[in-house]
Order: structure tokens, then C-alpha cells, then sequence
């Protein structure tokens, strides 16, 4: 404990801070970085347990009522795949680019990791007017709720990814301050993961 | 939400607070709103897919999509108005845009925003849980009435119906977010030595959100109400009136506000320690929130997902649950894997409330406590694996039975340890017998009359007979009543002077609990009786035979209900005489954290960052005290011992 003789001036330090400003008076003396993590890891793991719960009710109906595969365009589903794949890669990009104070070059990759998003969303349409299977059978019911539920957490994604478009183009965010870059950017990566772990292998490849 | 914790501009000047009327009568206003625009989003939308924005016509479920489907959309803009209105607009959403935030008004207005000092949110917490728990109660009491002769007419059997769904989902919200909402907000950053939450902000919004989930409960009253209990099973809650809706989506906001809670209270508790409080001098009460918020956080997301499909097949036309391929049971699997977890969600806080008194009235330390972390947390991990035997007669497969039985067996395990600690707590004690303190002993003995009962429930053989009878009701009864309410009076009038430095009356406190003591068990343990001789659950009337025995029930019910009464003005009384008591810091000659600080804490809870030195439960033993502020009492190995 080698910080404690620094607790008095740091509360000093603190009670002027809080006389400043009401706001900020719960940035403190913790580990906000590690506070910030933990705080989004454990929400990812929760709405993780969503998909999950997903997942289960569409193996629950396979298993009720017999194997049932719709006709799904399974070339459509991987050109999906590589579209939401790159859009994650291009979103490290701008993590990547606002670390080493690139605010150009993360500006770009935030708005092609968000276009690739909106592309995504059409693919997904696509597949929704197109489908010959009813919502009402089985397969259609796993379908369309759980693609309707990744489509969901996409779109909250995607306002996530322009407001944070946004905030850097009103010059915020910097090299040691990106936070909210990177906290989008991570949840956006686990909106994709869970359509590759979850969304994806139950209604096209099972 | 987790852009705002970065997108926050450093603050240069202090800013200004969040004006204009009333920020709760805005936020209604601004949900008026927000429903009217969604209502027209929805027919918008409908008219632009070329079908009837108003079409009566009923599906193959018996109900009107059309409606549901405007309500639906109604409530989310309307839920998003009410956020906005009621201060979030200015704390928060204005930062996501980049625009300087609002700080929330330091005086008594602060109670009625968007306050993100953890106190203030356990007080709004604290005052909205006790008026549901009234409410809901009156509906007990409306029921009693009903129940008091068979075939009354007093009531008719839908209305009947819909009071016992009412109180059902009122009180399981009350058992939910009452002891941990309030209690777990105010005292666990104080206990473990911290400022705050790990994330004020987002522990105003799951306050905030509870509003809409009450008053949305209301609302669907005019719909039709619902008739499904809180359970609300299909396919029943697929057919029934449109009130269903409005509880599927009330209930999905009462899930986010539970998630989002519980994951503050995870990464307080891992965090935001004082220098020196290592997990084993963290106090039980702590351990015992977080054990409930990790079940919070990992297993809502299920009762979500069951309201989803619910509602997905009444507006979507999904067939999840009716129509060719539907699968009822899909739900009853779905919706008991939160909901098992979700008892201990309400009673492990009460456990550790009442351990938590214990030890401080006996003058003794908390016997075995390392044997009671293990305990909330072995019961932790065995939650997720007994959800089935809520399901022993649904029909599911008969290979499932030994297994829930056995899991189901296991809980008491962990169960009887901390009755052990309990046990041993007061064993020898020097019992200073104040009211907590007779709350906290009148839930050691109700819980055990709960947990001894549940054995015959978890039992194969015996469940077969006495599922959905009275018999069910009245266990359940002694856990959450007997249990958690009993541990919740405890709590409150433990805390009650910290949190408002006036004293409660101890004659009145006594008057209370005695009647609540004798009467609660007056009014649940016949209930055993009924439901061996068949009476069954949910219904408005029952055989001839059970007349005297409920009316027995009903009459001590009402008693029990009145001692409700002497609460109210006990806490009234205390609030407003200029004749009661200042609490002073310490009334209780406790050594946790929070009594070594004013009563109420002031606003930054500690003069100081506390150094934990020693136990929380050190009574009796000459050792160290729990914490010292500044370094004059601790060294260096002191504080990392």
C-alpha cells in the first residue's frame, strides 16, 4: 500500500475538485479505466445470456417438433458474415488510429465500419423479403426473432458507433482518452460475435 | 450509456442544474407525448405496409393485432419520453451529442430527478417500494375478502383473476428491488468505504425506470388487465385481453433496470474497496447483495427473452408458443430459469440483512462467516441448476424428475449453513432486544417453517399432490414474507436512523412486530392445512368444507394487514414530530462502516477515505476497530493484513 501516505492530499485535492464541479465529483481516486471495463464486459456477458436464451428455444423447437431447415440463402449468409466481419475490423482500425491521435483516420474508419453496419441491415431485409417460409412455422419463428433480435442490438450499435462519430468530430477523444471509441467499438465487436457464434451456425448451418 | 462515461467534457466552471417545471411532471408530459408520436409511428408504418392501421379483425389467438402492435410501439417511445423528461435529457443525452451536461439541484428537489448520489437513489427506491408493498397488500387484503366464504360473489372470478396477477408481479417487484434497491444502494458503498456506485449515472436511470413499470402496470388495467398471474404462462397469455401486453413490456424495463443494477453493484463491490477492506472483512450484507446481483445480472436476461416470445407471437405472429409448431412448455423451461434464480435474488440480501443484525445486537462476531460467504455463494451456482422443479407435473420428461429433485435437495445445503451462522450468532449472545433485532429473530424462525416446507415441494412424490394448492402458497409466503419482508423491517429499522437521523419508536416498532409475528403466522400456517386438504391455488372460490378455516385465515390477514398501519405512522410520526428522537451517529453501538460517519452520512459519506484495520464483527474480542480515517491508527502491515 505504498499510495496510502497520499490519501490525505488526495482527498484535498478531491474536496476542491468537488467544489469545482458537481459532475465530475465521481471521478475519483479508483481505477475508472477499470471500473469502465469490467462494467461493459459484464454487460456484453448479460445480453450475451439474450442469444443464448435464443438459441435455446430455437433447439427447443428443433428438438419439438422434428428437424426443420427453411430455404435460406446460405451464400447471402456468409457475403453477410464477411460484411460484419470487416466492419469489426475496420472498428479496431478506428481504436487503433485514435491511440496513436490519427483523428482522421479514425473518423474514416468509424463511418465505414458504421456504412458496412447499414449494409449488413439491407442484407438482413433482403433475406426477410425473400424468405418462402411462414413466421408462424418453427424455423420461421427461430428466424425472424432471433435475426430481428441481432438486427436490434445492431442498430443500438450503430447509433452508438455516430454518436461516437460525432463526439470526435466535435474534438473530443485523444490518445489517452478514447474510452468511448473503444467502448462502442467492443460492443459493436460483440454484436458480430454473437451472430457468428450464435445467430448465424442456428438457422444456417444447423 | 458507455459512451457517456468518457464523452463527459472535463467540467471548467460548475454547471448549471437541471431546470424548468417540475422534472416528473415533464417526464409524464413528455410521455404523453412520446406515446401519441409511437402510436403514429405505428400506424404509420402499418399504413405504409398496406394493411388497416385500425383492423379489428381478431387473429387465430383471439386477439387484435392491430392494437397491440400501436400499444407496443406507444410504450417504447413513450418509456423513452418519460427518460428524457425526467432529467436524463440534460445529465446525460446532452453529453452523448457533446454539449455540457446539467448537474441535478441540491436541495429537496434532488429526491425528484435524476440524482446520482447513491443516498438519494436508496431513499427513492425505499419511499417507491413501500407505497407498491402497500398496494399490493391492499389486493391481499381485497382477495382475503373474496376468500373469506366460498362462492362469494364479492368479487367476480376474472376481476378476482387480475388482483391476484396484480399482487403476484407487485410484490415479486417489491421482494426484487426493495431490500436491494434501497438498502443495498444506500449502505454498500458505505460499507466497503466507497463514494459512490461504479456507475452513478446508470444507477439513476434503473431507478427511473421503475416508474414506468409500476404505473404501466396501472395502465394495462384499462386494456383488460391480465389473468395470467405473474407467471403469465402461455398459451393462456397468448389469448387473453391486450393488459397482457402492457405487463410483457413492463416487465421487460423491471428486467433492464434489475440488470442494470445488478452490474453496478458487481463492479462496486470488485472495485471500489477502501484500502484494507479485503473480501474477508467485507461485511455479510455485503456478500449477500453481490451473490444476488450476480443472479440478477446473468439470469433476467431469460425472463426477458420468455416475455419477448410472449409478445413476439401476439404482435409478430411468431409461433413459438400457439399455432402449428408451438411449444408451451419452451416457456416454462425459459421463464423458471430466471425465476428460481430470482427467490434468491429476493432473499439472499434478506439472509444477509438478518445476519448482519444478528451479529451486531448479539454483541458477538458473526459466527462461521466464511462458512456463510460459501454459503451465498454455493447457493449462487446451484440456482442456475433447479429451475425444473417449479415443472414436476407440467409433463416434461420423466428423466428430468431425479435429477431437479436432487439439485433441488442440494440448496439446503447452503441454506442450513447460514441458519448455522445464525445459530451460532445468537448462541451465547448478550441479545439487545430492539426491534431490528426481533425482526431479524422472527426471520430465522419463519424461514425455517419456509425451508422445511419446500422440502416436500422439491420432493417428486409428495409435489405431485400438493402442486397448485395452498400449500405452495403458504411456503412461499413464509420465504418471502416470513423471510425477506421480515428481514427488510429489519433493515429498515436498523437503518431507518442513519438514513434520516431521527429515531423510530421502539414501543410502537415492538407493537408492530408482534402483530405482524403473530398474525403472519396465524394467516400462513392454516393455509398449509387448506392445501393438504385441496384447496387450490388461484382460484376465487373453494369447497364447502374449508369455509371456517378461511375464514380464519382472512380475519388474521386483516390483522396483519393493519399492522402495516402502525408502520406508517410510526415512520410518519418519527418524520414530522418535532418530539422524536435525533438520531445520534452510532445508536446501535455498531462498528461497520456507515455508523462511524453522521447520521445522515454527509454528502461525500466519509471525512476521509476510511483504512479498514480489522473486522466488521469484532465484538467482544479487544481487537482492532473495523477502520480508522487517516493514518494515526494504522500501519502499514495493519492494512494489508
Amino acid at each position: 500500500m505504498t499510495t496510502m501516505p497520499l490519501a490525505a492530499e488526495e482527498h484535498e485535492l478531491r474536496v476542491a475538485h468537488h467544489e469545482e464541479s458537481h459532475v465530475a465529483h465521481h471521478e475519483e481516486e479508483h481505477d475508472r479505466a477499470g471500473i469502465n471495463r469490467m462494467g461493459l464486459w459484464l454487460f456484453m456477458a448479460s445480453e450475451s445470456m439474450l442469444f443464448f436464451a435464443m438459441a435455446a428455444a430455437r433447439l427447443y423447437l428443433n428438438g419439438f417438433n422434428g428437424p426443420d431447415k427453411g430455404e435460406v440463402n446460405i451464400g447471402l449468409g456468409l457475403v453477410l458474415t464477411v460484411i460484419l466481419l470487416a466492419s469489426s475490423w475496420l472498428g479496431y482500425q478506428a481504436t487503433g488510429a485514435i491511440e496513436r491521435g490519427n483523428r482522421r483516420r479514425a473518423m474514416t474508419a468509424l463511418l465505414l465500419a458504421s456504412l458496412l453496419g447499414i449494409v449488413f441491415i439491407g442484407g438482413v431485409a433482403v433475406e426477410w423479403r425473400t424468405a418462402e417460409f411462414s413466421q408462424n412455422s418453427p424455423f420461421g419463428t427461430a428466424f425472424f426473432s432471433m435475426t430481428g433480435l441481432h438486427v436490434f442490438h445492431l442498430v443500438t450499435g450503430l447509433i452508438g458507433l455516430l454518436l461516437a462519430a460525432n463526439l470526435l468530430r466535435r474534438g473530443q477523444f485523444g490518445p489517452g482518452d478514447h474510452w468511448g471509441i473503444t467502448a462502442v467499438v467492443r460492443y459493436w465487436t460483440f454484436v458480430d460475435v454473437m451472430w457468428l457464434a450464435i445467430v448465424f451456425p442456428m438457422l444456417y448451418l444447423l | 450509456m458507455t459512451i457517456a462515461a468518457a464523452g463527459t467534457p472535463p467540467a471548467t466552471r460548475r454547471p448549471s442544474a437541471i431546470r424548468g417545471f417540475f422534472p416528473i411532471l415533464r417526464g409524464l408530459l413528455f410521455a404523453v407525448i412520446g406515446g401519441l408520436i409511437g402510436a403514429g409511428i405505428a400506424i404509420a408504418i402499418r399504413s405504409a405496409m398496406g394493411v388497416d392501421p385500425f383492423d379489428r379483425t381478431p387473429s387465430a389467438n383471439g386477439t387484435i393485432p392491430s392494437t397491440e402492435q400501436i400499444v407496443t410501439v406507444a410504450f417504447i417511445v413513450a418509456a423513452l419520453g418519460w427518460l428524457l423528461g425526467v432529467g436524463f435529457w440534460e445529465s446525460t443525452v446532452r453529453g452523448w451529442l457533446g454539449y455540457q451536461i446539467k448537474g441535478v439541484p441540491t436541495d429537496w428537489r434532488r429526491y425528484l430527478t435524476v440524482s446520482e448520489d447513491h443516498k438519494v437513489i436508496g431513499i427513492q427506491y425505499l419511499a417507491t417500494f413501500i407505497v407498491v408493498l402497500l398496494i399490493a397488500g391492499l389486493g391481499a387484503m381485497t382477495m382475503r375478502a373474496q376468500l373469506s366464504q366460498p362462492g362469494n360473489t364479492l368479487l367476480s372470478p376474472d376481476t378476482y383473476n387480475r388482483i391476484m396477477s396484480f399482487h403476484g408481479i407487485a410484490m415479486v417487484s417489491v421482494a426484487v428491488a426493495s431490500v436491494m434497491g434501497s438498502f443495498g444502494n444506500y449502505f454498500v458503498p458505505i460499507m466497503i468505504g466507497a463514494r459512490d456506485m461504479a456507475f452513478p449515472r446508470l444507477n439513476s436511470l434503473s431507478f427511473w425506470l421503475v416508474p414506468i413499470v409500476i404505473v404501466s402496470l396501472f395502465l394495462s388495467q384499462l386494456l383488460g388487465g391480465w389473468d395470467s398471474g405473474w407467471t403469465a404462462y402461455p398459451p393462456l397469455s397468448v389469448k387473453n385481453a391486450s393488459g397482457q401486453i402492457m405487463f410483457n413490456l413492463a416487465i421487460i424495463v423491471f428486467g433492464l433496470s434489475s440488470i442494470l443494477g445488478g452490474i453496478n453493484f458487481i463492479v462496486t463491490i470488485v472495485k471500489m474497496r477502501a484500502p484494507g477492506m479485503s473480501w474477508g472483512r467485507v461485511p455479510i450484507f455485503v456478500w449477500s447483495v453481490f451473490s444476488a446481483a450476480i443472479l440478477a445480472t446473468f439470469f433476467t436476461q431469460f425472463f426477458a427473452a420468455s416475455l419477448t416470445m410472449v409478445l413476439l407471437d401476439r404482435i409478430a405472429g411468431t409461433g413459438f408458443f400457439v399455432g402449428q409448431g408451438g411449444a408451451p412448455l419452451l416457456y416454462e423451461h425459459t421463464f423458471w430459469f430466471y425465476s428460481h434464480p430470482a427467490v434468491y435474488i429476493f432473499v439472499l440480501p434478506g439472509f444477509g440483512m438478518a445476519l448482519e443484525v444478528l451479529a451486531h445486537l448479539s454483541r458477538k462476531p458473526l459466527f462461521a462467516y466464511r462458512w456463510a460467504v460459501a454459503a451465498f455463494i454455493g447457493i449462487v451456482g446451484l440456482s442456475g441448476i433447479v429451475w425444473a422443479h417449479h415443472m414436476f407435473v407440467s409433463g416434461m420428461p420423466n428423466a428430468l424428475l431425479g435429477p431437479f429433485l436432487v439439485t433441488t435437495e442440494l440448496i439446503s445445503i447452503p441454506t442450513g449453513l447460514i441458519f448455522l451462522s445464525a445459530l451460532g450468532t445468537i448462541w451465547m449472545g448478550r441479545l439487545w432486544l430492539t426491534t431490528p433485532m426481533l425482526f431479524a429473530l422472527g426471520f430465522v424462525f419463519n424461514f425455517v417453517i419456509g425451508g422445511v416446507t419446500g422440502i416436500f415441494l422439491a420432493d417428486v412424490p409428495t409435489d405431485v399432490s400438493l402442486h397448485d394448492t395452498y400449500f405452495v402458497v403458504a411456503h412461499f409466503h413464509y420465504t418471502i414474507i416470513g423471510g425477506e419482508i421480515f428481514a427488510l423491517f429489519a433493515a429498515f429499522y436498523f437503518w431507518f436512523p442513519k438514513m434520516t437521523g431521527r429515531m423510530l419508536s421502539e414501543r410502537l416498532g415492538k407493537i408492530n412486530f408482534w402483530i405482524m409475528f403473530i398474525f403472519f403466522n396465524l394467516t400462513f400456517l392454516p393455509m398449509f392445512w387448506a392445501g393438504l386438504h385441496g384447496m387450490n391455488r388461484r382460484i376465487a372460490t373453494y369447497q364447502n368444507d374449508l369455509a371456517n378455516v378461511n375464514l380464519f385465515i382472512s380475519i388474521s390477514a386483516w390483522i396483519l394487514g393493519s399492522s402495516f398501519l402502525v408502520f406508517v405512522i410510526n415512520v410518519l410520526w418519527s418524520l414530522l414530530s418535532k418530539r422524536a428522537a435525533r438520531a445520534e451517529a452510532n445508536p446501535w453501538k455498531a462498528r461497520t462502516l456507515e455508523w462511524l460517519v453522521s447520521s445522515p452520512p454527509p454528502v461525500e459519506n466519509f471525512p476521509s477515505t476510511p483504512i479498514v484495520v480489522g473486522s466488521p464483527y469484532g465484538y467482544g474480542t479487544g481487537g482492532r476497530p473495523h477502520a480508522v480515517f487517516g493514518l494515526a491508527g494504522a500501519s502499514d502491515e495493519e492494512v494489508t493484513a
